[in-house]
C-alpha cells in the first residue's frame, strides 16, 4: 500500500495539515514541518509558493509572499521535500500549489522532481479535470497521486469526472470560497460528504475554513479526513522562525480531536 | 472537387478553448460549473436574434456606434508616407473601446439571472464602462482596482463612485490590474451563485477570450465596410495597441483572412525591453495565469514579473490567448513602443490633428509614426484610437516636467 493509503486506513480519520513552503524561510520550514508529524498529522500539505494565489485568503497569500520575499525557489521546495522524505520515511507529503510554477518547465519534468523528492501527491488548484493533460498524464505514468478538488458547485453529473484519474484522497473544498474565511454550515458539509462518498472509490479529506479542534472534531464524524492550513500558517506568521512549538501544540489537539471523533459513536 | 471549408483564421478556438496550445480554462474547481454555464449560454446568446438586436440598439443609441472613421491628413503628410486612417473608437461614450464589450456582457448576465457585477480595472476606463453600464441596468457593482493605480487614477476612481460602484482598493502584490484581477477572483469564487464577473480585456478563461474578441469585433466589422465604402477597397496595415488585447483583437478579427490585409500589435516597451516593461509577447514565454495559457512575464520559476508602462491600461503581464496563438502562426506582427516614444506619440496628435489620444492607442501612434514614412503614398495605415486621453493629461503633465 501507497504511503497516502495507508494514512486513510488507520481506523480512524487521518488529520491533513497544510503550511507554504519557505514560509518564513526556506531553512525554517523543515522544523515546521517536523511539528507537523510529532504533532500526530497524518499526512502533510506542503504549499509551492506563487505570485498569485488566486484561490487563497489573506493568511496564504501572506505566507506566499513572505516565502517568495525570502528567496525561496522551486528547487528550496523540493529539497524541503526530499529532506522531509529522508527524516519521515512513512508520513505522506503532498505537493500543493498553483499550475504556472508545476508546469513550467514542463509536466514530465515536474513528475519527475517528484519522484526524486518522494512527494506522494499534488494538489493543483487551477487545472480542472478539463485541462488534466496539462499535468495528470506526467503524474500518473510517474505514479504521483493527482488529488483533484470537489467543492459545492461540483455537482452529481461533474462529479465523475472530478474524480476520474484522481488518487490519494478527493479534497472536498466545503465551501464556495477561498481558503481560510468562514466555515460551512456542518449539516451542508454532513450532506455534501455522503453524497461524494457513495461515488468515490478514494477517501474523502474536507477542508477550507476549518480552525479549531471542535470544527474539525465535527468533520471528522463523517469524513476521512480533516484538512486545516490557515490556522497553522496564522501561527506561522506570528511566531516565524520559532513557530514549531506552537504549530506542534495547535497540531496536537487537533488530531486529538480528529482521531477520537468517532469513538463515542463505535 | 467536393467543397472544402476554406482554411479560416477566424475559427478559433476549439470546443475546449484553446487557441493553438493557447487559452483554456485553467481555474479552480468552484468556478468551473460557472464557466461551462456561461459558455452554453453565450452560445444560445449568439444565435439569439433577440440577443443581437439589443445589443446592436444599445451600441447605436447609448454608446454612439458606428463610431467614425477618420482620415488624418496633417498627420499623414508629416509622417510623408503611407495614409493614416483612425478608427474612432475614442468617441464612444465614457470615451473609449471598453464599453462594447460591458454592453455584451451586463445583457448575458441578465440573461444568466445575476444580480450583481464585479469588474477589475487598471487605468480604470473598464471599470468606469462596468460601472456605466450597471448603473444604466441598475446592478450592483463592485471594482477592484490595485492600490497604486487608485492613487494614479484618481479621475476615474471619482466617475466609477458617481456611478454608483463601489470601488475596492486592492493592496496585495504591487497593487496593479494583475492584482485586481485575483481579488476579482477570489470575491466571484465566494459569491459565484448570484455574481457575474465582467472581464475587461480578451483573457481569461474560455469562452471569455471569444466573447470579448465577438463583442469588440464590432471595431473591425465597422471599419472594414467603412473602408470599403468610403473608399473602395481595404487598409494595407491594421495598427492596434495591446495590452491584454481586446481593441486589437476587435479590429484585427474581421480582416483575418483577408490576405492582402497586415496587421501589427503593439506592445507597451516601458522603460525599454531590457528593462521594466510590460511587452508579453517580445519579453514573455507561455504559461498559465488567470485562467489561460498564454505569454506571460515571468521568471525561470514561474513566479509572475510586474509589468510597466506609463499607461495603466497596458501594464499587465500576460496578453490575451488569441494574440499568442497569432503570433506563433504569424499572422500578425508584433512590435513594441516605449513611454518616450508613446509620449511623443501623443503629443504629435495633439499637435497635427486636434486629438488627444489615451496613452493606449498613443503607443499605437508611435507604432504609425515609425511604419508610415516606410510605406508608399498610394498605401493605407488604419489604426485604431481606442480611447480619449483626457484621464491621462495628468500623468503626461507630470512626465513632461509641467506642472498643473
Amino acid at each position: 500500500m501507497s504511503r497516502l493509503s495507508n494514512a486513510f486506513a488507520k481506523g480512524r480519520p487521518a488529520l491533513v495539515t497544510f503550511v507554504t513552503g519557505g514560509d518564513p524561510t526556506p531553512d525554517a520550514t523543515a522544523s515546521i514541518l517536523d511539528a507537523l508529524v510529532e504533532g500526530g498529522a497524518d499526512v502533510i500539505e506542503l504549499g509551492m509558493p506563487f505570485t498569485d494565489p488566486m484561490a487563497d485568503g489573506p493568511a496564504i497569500q501572506l505566507a506566499n509572499l513572505r516565502s517568495l520575499g525570502a528567496g525561496t525557489k522551486t528547487a528550496d521546495i523540493l529539497r524541503i521535500a526530499s529532506e522531509f522524505r529522508a527524516r519521515h520515511p512513512e508520513v505522506p507529503l503532498v505537493l500543493m500549489g498553483y499550475a504556472n510554477p508545476m508546469t513550467i518547465r514542463g509536466a514530465d519534468w515536474f513528475a519527475a522532481e517528484c519522484v526524486k523528492a518522494g512527494v506522494d501527491g499534488v494538489i493543483c488548484v487551477d487545472i480542472p479535470p478539463e485541462e488534466d493533460p496539462e499535468l495528470g498524464p506526467a503524474l500518473r505514468t510517474a505514479g504521483v497521486s493527482l488529488i483533484r478538488l470537489a467543492t459545492p458547485t461540483t455537482d452529481h453529473a461533474r462529479l465523475p469526472a472530478v474524480l476520474e484519474g484522481s488518487s490519494g484522497f478527493l479534497y472536498y473544498v466545503s465551501v464556495a470560497g477561498i481558503t481560510g474565511m468562514q466555515q460551512a454550515a456542518q449539516a451542508s458539509i454532513d450532506e455534501a460528504v455522503a453524497r461524494i462518498k457513495a461515488s468515490a472509490a478514494i477517501p474523502v479529506a474536507v477542508g477550507f475554513g476549518v480552525r479549531t479542534p471542535e470544527q474539525a472534531e465535527a468533520i471528522a464524524k463523517v469524513a476521512d479526513g480533516v484538512v486545516v492550513g490557515s490556522a497553522l500558517v496564522d501561527l506561522v506568521a506570528k511566531h516565524g522562525a520559532d513557530a514549531a512549538g506552537p504549530v506542534k501544540e495547535l497540531t496536537a489537539a487537533l488530531a486529538a480531536a480528529v482521531h477520537s471523533a468517532r469513538k463515542g459513536a463505535l | 472537387m467536393n467543397a472544402q471549408t476554406p482554411n479560416s483564421f477566424r475559427n478559433q478556438p476549439d470546443e475546449r478553448g484553446h487557441f493553438g496550445q493557447f487559452g483554456g480554462r485553467y481555474v479552480a474547481e468552484t468556478l468551473m460549473p460557472l464557466i461551462l454555464d456561461l459558455e452554453q449560454e453565450y452560445r444560445k446568446a449568439k444565435a439569439d436574434p433577440a440577443f443581437q438586436a439589443e445589443f446592436d440598439d444599445l451600441l447605436e443609441h447609448y454608446v454612439g456606434r458606428p463610431s467614425p472613421l477618420y482620415f488624418a491628413p496633417r498627420l499623414t503628410e508629416e509622417l510623408g508616407g503611407a495614409q493614416v486612417w483612425f478608427k474612432r473608437d475614442e468617441l464612444n461614450h465614457t470615451g473609449a473601446h471598453k464599453i462594447n464589450n460591458c454592453i455584451g456582457q451586463i445583457l448575458l448576465a441578465m440573461r444568466m439571472g445575476k444580480t450583481r457585477i464585479i469588474a477589475e480595472t487598471g487605468a480604470g476606463q473598464h471599470g468606469v464602462a462596468t460601472a456605466t453600464v450597471c448603473a444604466r441596468f441598475g446592478l450592483p457593482c463592485v471594482i477592484f482596482m490595485g492600490a497604486t493605480d487608485v492613487e494614479r487614477q484618481k479621475p476615474n476612481v471619482f466617475r466609477m463612485k458617481l456611478l454608483g460602484a463601489e470601488v475596492v482598493p486592492v493592496t496585495a502584490g504591487a497593487g496593479t490590474l494583475k492584482d485586481a484581477m485575483n481579488e476579482a477572483l477570489r470575491d466571484w469564487v465566494a459569491n459565484v451563485h448570484n455574481t457575474f464577473y465582467i472581464i475587461g480585456t480578451a483573457a481569461g478563461p474560455h469562452p471569455y477570450p471569444e466573447l470579448v474578441r465577438d463583442f469588440q469585433s464590432v471595431i473591425g466589422k465597422e471599419a472594414r465596410a467603412q473602408m470599403l465604402n468610403r473608399i473602395g477597397r481595404l487598409p494595407d496595415l491594421l495598427v492596434a495597441a495591446i495590452g491584454g488585447g481586446s481593441n486589437a483583437i476587435g479590429l484585427f478579427h474581421p480582416f483575418l483572412d483577408d490576405a492582402s490585409v497586415k496587421m501589427l500589435g503593439v506592445e507597451a516597451a516601458g522603460h525599454g525591453l531590457d528593462k521594466e516593461h510590460a511587452a508579453s509577447l517580445a519579453g514573455g514565454r507561455p504559461g498559465i495565469l488567470h485562467g489561460n495559457k498564454t505569454y506571460l512575464l515571468q521568471d525561470e520559476d514561474g513566479q509572475i514579473t510586474e509589468g510597466h508602462s506609463i499607461s495603466a491600461g497596458l501594464d499587465y503581464p500576460g496578453i490575451g490567448p488569441e494574440h499568442s496563438w497569432l503570433k506563433e502562426i504569424g499572422r500578425v506582427d508584433y512590435t513594441s513602443v516605449t513611454d518616450k516614444e508613446a509620449l511623443d506619440g501623443f503629443q504629435l496628435l495633439c499637435r497635427t490633428e486636434g486629438i488627444i489620444p489615451a496613452l493606449e492607442p498613443a503607443h499605437a501612434i508611435a507604432a504609425v509614426k515609425k511604419v508610415a514614412p516606410t510605406m508608399g503614398k498610394d498605401q493605407i495605415i488604419l489604426a485604431n484610437l481606442c480611447g480619449r486621453g483626457d484621464k491621462d493629461i495628468f500623468s503626461v503633465a507630470e512626465h513632461l516636467g509641467v506642472s498643473l
